[in-house]
């Protein structure tokens, strides 16, 4: 499949080379020159300098005719106004944008957003493997 | 009229100031800490300082009482989400949104905010307006589209206000078939004197506007 990554950071670069590795074909697009370095040196998708919020942009990243958008920029409101334009306008299935703030995930998960939200699933996995271990210490 | 304001920056500060004046209630959220303590030490008791964008922050701005929502930051993407939320999650009627890449518009209106405000459209628009007294329109197109009579409205600062016609260079497939002065019509002759304001229709030949506006000074 064609995926989208939005979004050149930690997360962003790792997904793009996750899907490439299982032999998607991957574009990315990034605003900042420096963060592109973070994807692997044989990284053999498309890279476009620009912001995903960019009509220009994403075409060249091939939105009409992507399977999968994935919106992981570290500002909440790009990765949210960006995936509504991937779902909304170029009527991409698979969509799916990162939100920080809780309270925001839980808005546009209402307005029908696929999300992920790092700081509930983080809150969880260390407040489950704290209190699994104070279990089985028995305290 | 309750009025809330994202984004202190000059529109948002002259726009709160406007309201103000004119007897409105208004609230008025800035991010940067400095920008909103010199803003609030300007225009009184008004200013939060906070992210708009932040749903706390606008619960505690009183959103659900607000009458207009508007979002005047210089990013189109936190414009776009402050009109969402303050729409779809809060009901509030009136949004209004300032797009600041005019490209954007599309955009902003596919996800459902009508009442968008693009400072560089307004300028282009002005100016479109401006050079539009000065422009080309075809009329008609004889010969299936091989001549062509075209209106051409001449600014008061063109070079070809106050020439005569036989001063102009035209083309040498064109005639100026008439100038309409007010509600004058002349027929124009070698020596009638052109003025700024005039319509001036002529025939020219397929590919010679280019040459006929630059004759007459239009754009």
């Amino acid at each position: 499949m064609h995926v989208i990554i939005i979004g050149c950071g930690r997360v962003g670069a790792d997904l793009a080379a996750t899907f490439e590795a299982e032999g998607n074909e991957v574009a990315v697009i990034e605003k900042d020159r420096l963060a592109l370095t973070r994807l692997p040196e044989d990284f053999k998708g498309r890279t476009i300098l620009g912001t995903g919020i960019d009509d220009e942009v994403l075409r060249r990243a091939g939105i009409e005719t992507a399977d999968a958008v994935v919106a992981v920029t570290n500002y909440d409101n790009t990765n949210v106004v960006a995936a509504q334009i991937a779902k909304e306008k170029y009527k991409v299935k698979n969509v799916l944008a990162r939100i920080f703030d809780p309270k925001m995930q839980e808005i546009y998960g209402e307005f029908g957003l696929e999300t992920v939200c790092p700081t509930k699933v983080t809150v969880k996995l260390i407040h489950d493997s704290i209190s699994a271990k104070a279990a089985g210490k028995g305290a | 009229m309750y009025a809330i304001i994202v984004g202190g920056g000059k529109i948002g500060y002259y726009l709160t100031r406007t309201l103000l004046d004119n007897g409105h209630e208004v609230l008025l959220i800035e991010k940067n800490e400095d920008r909103a303590h010199r803003l609030d030490e300007a225009l009184g008791d008004v200013v939060v300082h906070g992210n708009g964008t932040d749903i706390r922050v606008l619960e505690r701005s009183g959103i659900t009482r607000a009458d207009v929502m508007v979002a005047v930051t210089g990013f189109d993407e936190d414009n776009l989400v402050v009109c969402q939320v303050a729409k779809r999650k809060f009901g509030t009627r009136r949004v209004i949104a300032r797009v600041n890449n005019p490209l954007n518009e599309d955009t902003f209106r596919m996800l459902g905010i009508d009442a968008t405000v693009s400072s560089t459209r307004i300028i282009y628009n002005l100016l479109e307006e401006e050079v539009g007294s000065n422009t080309l329109v075809c009329l008609a197109t004889l010969s299936r589209g091989r001549l062509e009579i075209i209106e051409v409205g001449l600014a008061n600062d063109s070079p070809a206000a106050g020439k005569a016609v036989k001063e102009l260079r035209l083309p040498i497939d064109c005639v100026l078939m008439s100038v309409l002065r007010g509600d004058e019509i002349i027929v124009p002759r070698g020596d009638t004197v052109l003025e700024g304001g005039d319509a001036i229709v002529a025939l020219v030949r397929q590919g010679g506007q280019g040459a006929l506006r630059a004759a007459l000074g239009a754009s």
